[in-house]
């Protein structure tokens, strides 16, 4: 897909990030998510890329021609949803560090 | 990739791109950077992106306080497309013991001397600089409103793009494998793709830096520590200043963006290891939510981890080593090179060239033969 129809897209929702700004940096050699992330916020928000980071990789692949199959893929990391730090704090653990149960 | 260069620079993180910059700005533009992963992936892209210039030593103040006049004209000065995002939102330094509080009227008196224009002040005074911080233990603490936070993707970024424009070579994606020497000095730096002859290496190498000296067969007093962060959703800016406790060993800013960022020193094994706990996930928890008690309502998006390399003063260790000649080092920042990569690149650049510097008397003092010597000056502030 290189038409310009959907340049005005936008791939990463929570930061709003265009297609066409991805597009800017991948033609300027940043070619892995990591990279993309670290300069445009792309999968920084809320979601942390569990929406746009296949289309990101789509984006890569399509532009760079290298098939998604082998492109990197940025670490998965805790928290798996946004958690209050009131939350975490309130939380009691045992002797083991579980969660205990009142 | 070049066969044969000038210097050769170890790091793509802030440190190498800054003293990569500073070479070609002086003049010497037959500089390679290798970098295993890509630009400020390592230490540079996992720190906390604070600028602080309260610090406890003459040449941590004098590095950090040269580094952030460079900060406020970078976007300039390096004609960076982007922004590097410097806010001086100010560093509030909090003390909870007698001892703290002895050590943060030194501290300032050293500062003042300087021209860090840091103040002392009552919980009180704290408190409307940070009127949600919870100041029932809270004994004194200290300002400089010209602290503040920085880009750290984009400032390495800003000195990679500046780098490249003066003909600086910067390999992505290449891993150094070893390091030739002939008769006590440096001949090439052997790479997975290729080698390139040089008689000047710079490790710049951040939380890898031991690595890298093992292979040229330099001993350093240095070794990692893994030291973890998270992050918050965005939020409407209410917290101007860092908060840091030497106390808690922690610290707290809020970013231009809107989050909060936080991380706490930890004891950890020395190594090379970053993998998140969610012990710290817990502890930072519990820490933050009485310190800056709002902060609870907060949902944390992330949490990650990176090394930091610590001298036995806290101080980095820069320039040359009798053990290897051409072998220069820009490394042990100890958790804070990030803010102070703009002096460690112009002081770098100058000593490496043998050029003159106001400043040259900083690469002395910090030059490695000082832990042999005996002179050290150590860091009290860190977290």
């Amino acid at each position: 897909m290189s038409n310009h129809e959907y340049d005005n897209t936008i791939i990463c929702r929570c930061e709003d990030i265009s297609r066409a700004e991805l597009h800017k940096w991948i033609d300027q050699g940043l070619t892995t998510v990591d990279e993309l992330k670290r300069l445009t916020r792309a999968t920084m928000g809320p979601c942390q890329g569990r929406t746009c980071r296949q289309l990101i990789l789509q984006e890569i692949a399509s532009r760079t021609g290298v098939p998604i199959s082998e492109a990197k893929i940025p670490t998965y990391r805790q928290p798996l949803r946004g958690i209050t730090l009131g939350a975490i704090a309130d939380m009691k653990l045992d002797e083991e560090g579980k969660p205990h149960e009142e | 990739m070049k066969n044969k260069a000038q210097v050769v620079v170890i790091g793509g993180g802030v440190v190498g791109c800054s003293i990569a910059y500073h070479l070609a700005a002086n003049g010497c533009k037959d500089v390679v950077v290798l970098e295993k992963e890509f630009l400020a992936s390592g230490s540079t892209g996992r720190c906390g992106a604070g600028v602080r210039q309260q610090w406890g030593t003459e040449m941590n103040c004098r590095l950090s306080t040269g580094s952030a006049r460079d900060f406020e004209n970078m976007n300039e000065e390096l004609q960076y497309e982007g922004d590097i995002e410097f806010h001086q939102g100010g560093y509030l330094l909090v003390a909870y013991t007698d001892h703290q509080v002895e050590q943060f009227k030194k501290n300032v008196a050293l500062q003042n001397s300087l021209g860090i224009h840091s103040r002392f002040l009552t919980p009180l005074q704290a408190k409307e600089i940070v009127p949600h911080l919870n100041i029932e233990p809270l004994l004194a603490a200290t300002f400089y409103e010209k602290d503040g936070h920085a880009n750290p993707f984009h400032v390495t970024q800003a000195y990679a793009d500046a780098a490249r424009r003066l003909g600086v070579e910067i390999n992505t994606y290449t891993t150094v494998t070893g390091i030739k020497t002939e008769n006590g000095r440096i001949i090439g730096v052997v790479t997975d793709k290729g080698e390139i002859s040089t008689p000047i290496v710079v490790n710049a190498a951040g939380g890898f830096a031991d690595v890298i000296a093992q292979m040229a067969g330099v001993e350093l007093p240095t070794y990692s520590e893994r030291h973890q962060i998270l992050v918050t959703e965005p939020v409407e800016a209410f917290q101007g200043p860092m908060v840091m406790s030497f106390h808690h060993n922690t610290y707290c800013q809020q970013s231009p963006h809107g989050s909060f960022i936080m991380g706490m020193g930890e004891i950890e094994p020395h190594g090379h290891e970053i993998m998140s706990t969610w012990q710290f996930l817990k502890e930072m928890s519990d820490k933050i939510t009485n310190m800056l008690p709002p902060l609870r309502y907060l949902r944390v998006v992330r949490q990650w981890a990176g090394l930091y390399h610590l001298t036995p003063d806290r101080q980095p260790i820069l320039g040359s080593t009798e053990q290897l000649q051409g072998f220069e080092m820009a490394l042990g920042f100890s958790g804070h090179g990030f803010m102070i990569a703009p002096m460690t690149g112009r002081l770098m650049a100058a000593h490496i060239l043998g050029l003159d510097h106001k400043d040259k008397d900083i690469m002395t003092t910090l030059n490695m033969d000082r832990f042999a010597k005996g002179n050290l000056f150590i860091e009290p502030s860190v977290v």
